[in-house]
């Protein structure tokens, strides 16, 4: 026994390298990147912008300019600013993505990231490398979070460049209705994604909790977006107006509050506090669900 | 019933017998040797829905030893497996891996412990190649300076050189077999865990991997082999262990494993019956005659063959073939089970 742990310390490779983490994250990552669906994930992400501008482009050609729809203000936030500002897009877009399509891609790869790799067992082969069941489930997460910010950039370039192309750019109105510079504006689109993309940690960490709960990825991906779904439905059920503080999509859509002047923090750090509880709530059952697991896949 | 009690009954007096000599092997040269490699004790897992997967394990991996692990399907070899690499938490008992407590020790020990678990495990969508970069990139203490050069030198080992980049969708089930090995030979490993390593293998794959095994086992490492094809553990293990519906059978070096299998004593002649009654007054058992061809059990240590033909044809029977078929494994296996390879219940 002595003879084996002399041979374990004597073994110059027995020694960890502290940067290995990063290049379990990064192979993480690549992975997720040479895989079809979550190119089709962003390819539709994408798309959504596309056919927003275009319809804006195709009912206000027709009627000369006019100021959108006859009831602009009931249809989703910013597109009836999109024919004067082409920038307005990268908002509108994002408004109209991030009830259902970004959390559903989000969903899609969350739900995936455990459940998937015990579906196809290579879990149990990262497992016996050893990965470190810990070290695998926060490489896990920081992907999907990852994922969560390419997304909504995929969302916010995509309405820019579209935005630019078939629509005037220039000063920006606030919603307050100050003026800022157009290069103000970016920084604040910039900010605006980066917004949404904390917003959908909450809802990140509980795909990774539902992940870890099966070992078939697509039962994972369509129990959380299930979830996302009812979750939206209660949301928009006045007569539970005494949950909805509590739930994670009730203080989405405070990422326009960054474009007032001066921005408005108050919900948006609602909104922060309630994706830290929720990603510390499901993040842990993830973590004590995955360390005690008998990994049988 | 009653024949199950009776056959278990006789598989636990079986398993003592042998239990008492190996642990008097390693008590004689327990010196000499190293720690075992893998050593269990009382090894139990229950699965949540109540059944007994494994049931009280005692199981001893000499180092060095080319190591069979046999059993019929659902005997509980891939939980065994399972617990020995942490996958699964024992429900109580103890295993140590290199000396070091399972799971607890993942850490340490698996770094140096090659595994191919219940058939190899790819991404269908990255090719050869990257499949082992990403296996070996979830190693904490593999070198990431040569990693490409080991991925290469073990994709050359198991003979996919030529295939590393292609996708691994399109790879056969041999070509996936061979991709999961060549990630079990990524680093050198003092111990390599090969769960059903020649499943799907063509022939000619098959010796390839038994001539990798003794390379390796010649080399040092020692090489854990669960498998159901008993000539494969015969013609490449030096050890073997026999399980059945989650208990251990018995354990021992191959040789002796078959000599347990007492040989059959065989005679063809074209006077069985004469040849039936001399035997007899030799003090020969257990005969049976099947046409011209008469077996029996084969006689003690003290009787020498050459007098009982002489005797044979001293009564004038005309022998054609006369001698002692030796065990094999898969007899000495049968009785031991009790079963054959029928699936547990």
């Amino acid at each position: 026994m002595s003879q084996a742990e002399r041979a374990l310390l004597s073994d110059p490779q027995g020694s960890r390298n502290p940067l290995w983490t990063l290049g379990l994250l990064r192979s993480e990552i690549t992975t997720l990147l040479r895989r079809h669906r979550t190119y089709a994930l962003l390819a539709v992400l994408a798309a959504v912008p596309v056919l927003i501008g275009i319809a804006i482009r195709i009912e206000t050609g027709g009627g000369g300019g006019g100021e959108g729809g006859p009831d602009g203000g009931a249809g989703p936030a910013f597109l009836a600013q999109v024919t004067n500002n082409g920038f307005f897009l990268v908002f509108a877009a994002l408004a109209a993505t991030l009830p259902v399509f970004l959390p559903m891609a989000v969903g899609v790869v969350a739900g995936d990231a455990i459940a998937g790799e015990a579906n196809s067992g290579t879990l149990r082969y990262l497992l016996v490398a050893p990965a470190g069941r810990t070290r695998l489930l926060l490489v896990k997460y920081a992907s999907v979070l990852v994922f969560c910010l390419v997304a909504t950039l995929v969302v916010a370039v995509s309405a820019l460049a579209v935005g630019a192309l078939l629509f005037p750019v220039g000063d920006v109105t606030t919603i307050s209705g100050t003026r800022i510079g157009f290069g103000e504006g970016l920084a604040r689109a910039a900010l605006t994604a980066l917004v949404v993309a904390v917003s959908l940690t909450g809802f990140a960490a509980i795909g990774m909790f539902v992940s870890t709960l099966t070992g078939s990825g697509i039962g994972a991906m369509a129990a959380t977006v299930g979830l996302l779904i009812t979750v939206q439905i209660l949301d928009s059920i006045p007569q539970l107006s005494g949950v909805h503080p509590y739930l994670f999509a009730h203080y989405w859509m405070s990422f326009a509050d960054v474009l007032r002047e001066p921005v408005y923090w108050d919900d948006l750090s609602k909104n922060f506090q309630l994706q830290g509880l929720y990603v510390a709530v499901f993040g842990s059952a993830a973590w004590a669900r995955f360390t005690a697991k008998d990994i049988t896949a | 019933m009653t024949d199950t009690a009776a056959g278990s009954e006789a598989g636990g007096a079986a398993a003592e017998d042998a239990r008492g000599r190996v642990l008097h092997a390693t008590g004689a040269d327990g010196a000499a040797t190293a720690a075992p490699v893998i050593r269990t004790r009382d090894l139990t897992k229950r699965y949540r829905g109540g059944q007994l997967a494994v049931d009280g394990l005692d199981l001893t991996v000499p180092t060095g030893s080319v190591f069979g692990f046999l059993g019929p399907n659902g005997s509980g070899k891939t939980t065994t497996i399972r617990m020995l690499m942490g996958l699964i938490d024992p429900t109580s008992g103890t295993a140590e891996v290199l000396g070091r407590p399972m799971p607890e020790a993942t850490r340490t020990v698996l770094p140096e412990v090659g595994a191919l678990i219940e058939g190899p495990a790819l991404y269908g969508f990255l090719n050869g190649r990257d499949n082992l970069l990403r296996y070996d990139r979830a190693d904490p203490t593999a070198d990431p300076s040569t990693r490409r050069a080991r991925v290469g030198t073990a994709l050359e080992r198991v003979g996919l050189a030529a295939a590393s980049g292609k996708k691994a969708k399109a790879y056969s089930l041999g070509m996936k077999q061979r991709l999961g090995l060549a990630a079990a030979l990524l680093r050198p490993r003092r111990l390599l865990v090969l769960d059903e390593p020649t499943n799907g293998l063509d022939p000619q794959g098959m010796r390839e991997i038994r001539l990798l095994v003794r390379e390796l086992a010649a080399e040092g490492t020692t090489v854990f082999l669960s498998s159901h094809l008993l000539d494969e553990i015969e013609q490449v293990c030096t050890h073997a262990a026999v399980m059945a519906r989650g208990r251990l059978i018995v354990q021992g070096p191959v040789a002796d494993l078959a000599a347990r299998a007492r040989g059959r004593l065989a005679v063809t002649t074209p006077d069985p019956g004469d040849a039936a009654r001399i035997l007899e007054e030799h003090g020969i058992t257990g005969l049976s005659t099947d046409g011209d061809r008469l077996t029996a059990d084969a006689p003690p240590a003290a009787v020498d063959l050459a007098d009982l033909n002489a005797a044979l044809v001293g009564g004038g029977v005309r022998v054609r073939f006369f001698g002692v078929e030796r065990g094999s494994l898969e007899e000495a296996f049968v009785a031991l089970t009790g079963e054959g390879f029928d699936v547990a219940g």
